[in-house]
């Protein structure tokens, strides 16, 4: 569990409920332990990126990520998880071939609640999005997407990677949790 | 639809959290605080230490100046507005504000009544000294809450008071039994379903900061020790000699508040800190507006 900054106990009760034992990552010390998947929560990208910078995090986990560990983002964590912000290369972890765009749909006003199917997982999933980004494309054949919202895409897998604009850890919903859990890593080639 | 809209505001504040809010004037100082990893701004003309010395009645800034500063970021952004002042909230709310605060910061408006906060759809943070005031908020409305402190004076012990007073509070309704919680709701002024929630919860039904006199990364891991779940820093930041470097070193004091190592590197080399008044030095306590 990434715990710089942002909703990560919210994550942390829904694993616990599945059963799953979790520790929190604040530091380098911390990352060293052994784990079986990452998950980046909620909250502000451009506080977290400048924390996985300071702390020099940000190298680690990408290659964590680039190795097969399995890693979950919701929201802040979908936005560090991309490799594209409306079509420029942006700073961050950028392991999955997706382009956002951040506070897609305004400020606090816009933020919404909505329901959905995501594909693989459950045909009417609650969504909570708060203050959400939204994915403009996949670059990449290898993105499933498995979510769409309005035409814009809101929840995408890349192999060991996941990824929702919204927020499953503010619901009472473990569906997309437990999806998650039953991920195998797996090596992905860098490019 | 309401109901929905307050549970949206609650989760803001809930991505807030482990955060650090900053207070700015300017967009440049905007623009230094995201850079620095702060989780939203604080919008406001002067800050508290300024509104201090300069006397007179404070009010909301200019909508101007926090358009500028809106466009500057793409993190969250707050303005505060006089406790009571509803036209002032609604203006805020009118240029699509993410959080107002209800700020006894600036003069009262209202000596009596605080602003009803259902009746709007941005969320509003409210200070509070005691579990009583921060419960009365909830139940007008607020969807988070923090300690009032002592703004503009650096000096962090009413934070820390007004911190250890809740969660003592709170811990003691925790033990109660359910048959006394009516009468610790009249003793504390606040509604019974409230007073019922934090007994069943052991916390507030909303997010938690800490603010007022926060000046240092051990100022903000202190107070996160105490059980903030995160810190505004108001005069802080801008009134010290360094901004940028104490800014992001107290991001990380507010991630890391547990480790003693860290926050002995992140203390270093920081220049000058606010100078910083004593509580006993001030004549206004703003802590007193609005109970």
């Amino acid at each position: 569990m990434l715990a710089l900054q942002g909703a990560f106990i919210e994550h942390e009760r829904m694993l616990e409920r599945l059963g799953v034992e979790t520790f929190e990552v604040r530091q380098l010390s911390d990352w060293l332990q052994p784990k079986e998947g990452l998950i980046i929560p909620g909250g502000e990208s451009t506080t977290q990126l400048r924390l996985l910078n300071d702390l020099g995090l940000l190298l680690p986990i990408r290659q964590a990520i680039l190795d097969g560990l399995p890693v979950f983002g919701t929201c802040a964590g979908l936005i560090l998880l991309a490799k594209q912000e409306d079509g420029l290369p942006r700073e961050g972890l950028c392991t999955m071939d997706i382009d956002v765009c951040r506070n897609a749909y305004g400020r606090q006003l816009g933020s919404f609640n909505a329901r959905g199917k995501v594909n693989g997982v459950a045909e009417d999933f609650p969504m909570t999005y708060i203050r959400a980004p939204y994915i403009h494309r996949t670059l990449s054949p290898e993105v499933e997407i498995l979510s769409e919202a309005d035409g814009h895409i809101v929840a995408v897998r890349q192999g060991h990677q996941l990824a929702t604009a919204f927020h499953p850890e503010l619901t009472e919903d473990d569906r997309l949790h437990q999806y998650f859990c039953d991920f195998e890593g797996y090596t992905i080639k860098e490019g | 639809m309401k109901e929905n809209r307050q549970e949206l505001n609650r989760q803001l504040a809930q991505m807030l959290k482990g955060g650090v809010i900053m207070d700015v004037t300017t967009p440049e100082q905007a623009r230094i605080a995201e850079e620095a990893g702060a989780c939203a701004v604080m919008a406001l003309e002067r800050i508290p230490a300024d509104i201090r010395a300069a006397g007179g009645v404070s009010r909301m800034s200019d909508p101007k100046m926090i358009r500028g500063i809106q466009e500057a970021v793409s993190i969250p952004v707050m303005a505060k507005c006089r406790i009571g002042h509803i036209a002032e909230a609604q203006i805020l709310q009118a240029i699509e504000i993410d959080y107002i605060d209800e700020s006894e910061v600036l003069s009262p408006a209202d000596n009596i009544y605080h602003i009803d906060k259902t009746k709007f759809d941005v969320p509003f943070v409210c200070g509070a000294k005691n579990l009583g005031e921060a419960l009365r908020r909830i139940a007008e409305g607020a969807t988070m809450i923090r300690t009032k402190g002592e703004p503009g004076t650096g000096d962090v012990v009413q934070a820390v008071s007004h911190m250890r007073l809740m969660q003592s509070e709170i811990h003691r309704l925790v033990s109660m039994s359910e048959d006394e919680l009516f009468e610790a709701a009249k003793q504390l002024q606040a509604p019974y379903e409230l007073v019922k929630f934090v007994h069943e919860n052991g916390k507030l039904p909303v997010v938690n900061f800490a603010a007022g006199g926060v000046a240092t990364p051990a100022d903000a891991a202190l107070m996160m020790q105490l059980g903030a779940e995160g810190v505004f820093v108001g005069s802080g930041i801008f009134k010290s000699g360094n901004p940028q470097k104490r800014a992001a070193a107290i991001v990380q004091a507010v991630t890391n508040y547990q480790d003693a190592k860290l926050l002995a590197e992140l203390s270093e080399d920081l220049g000058e800190a606010m100078v910083g008044i004593n509580e006993q030095e001030i004549e206004l306590l703003m802590a007193e507006r609005g109970k």
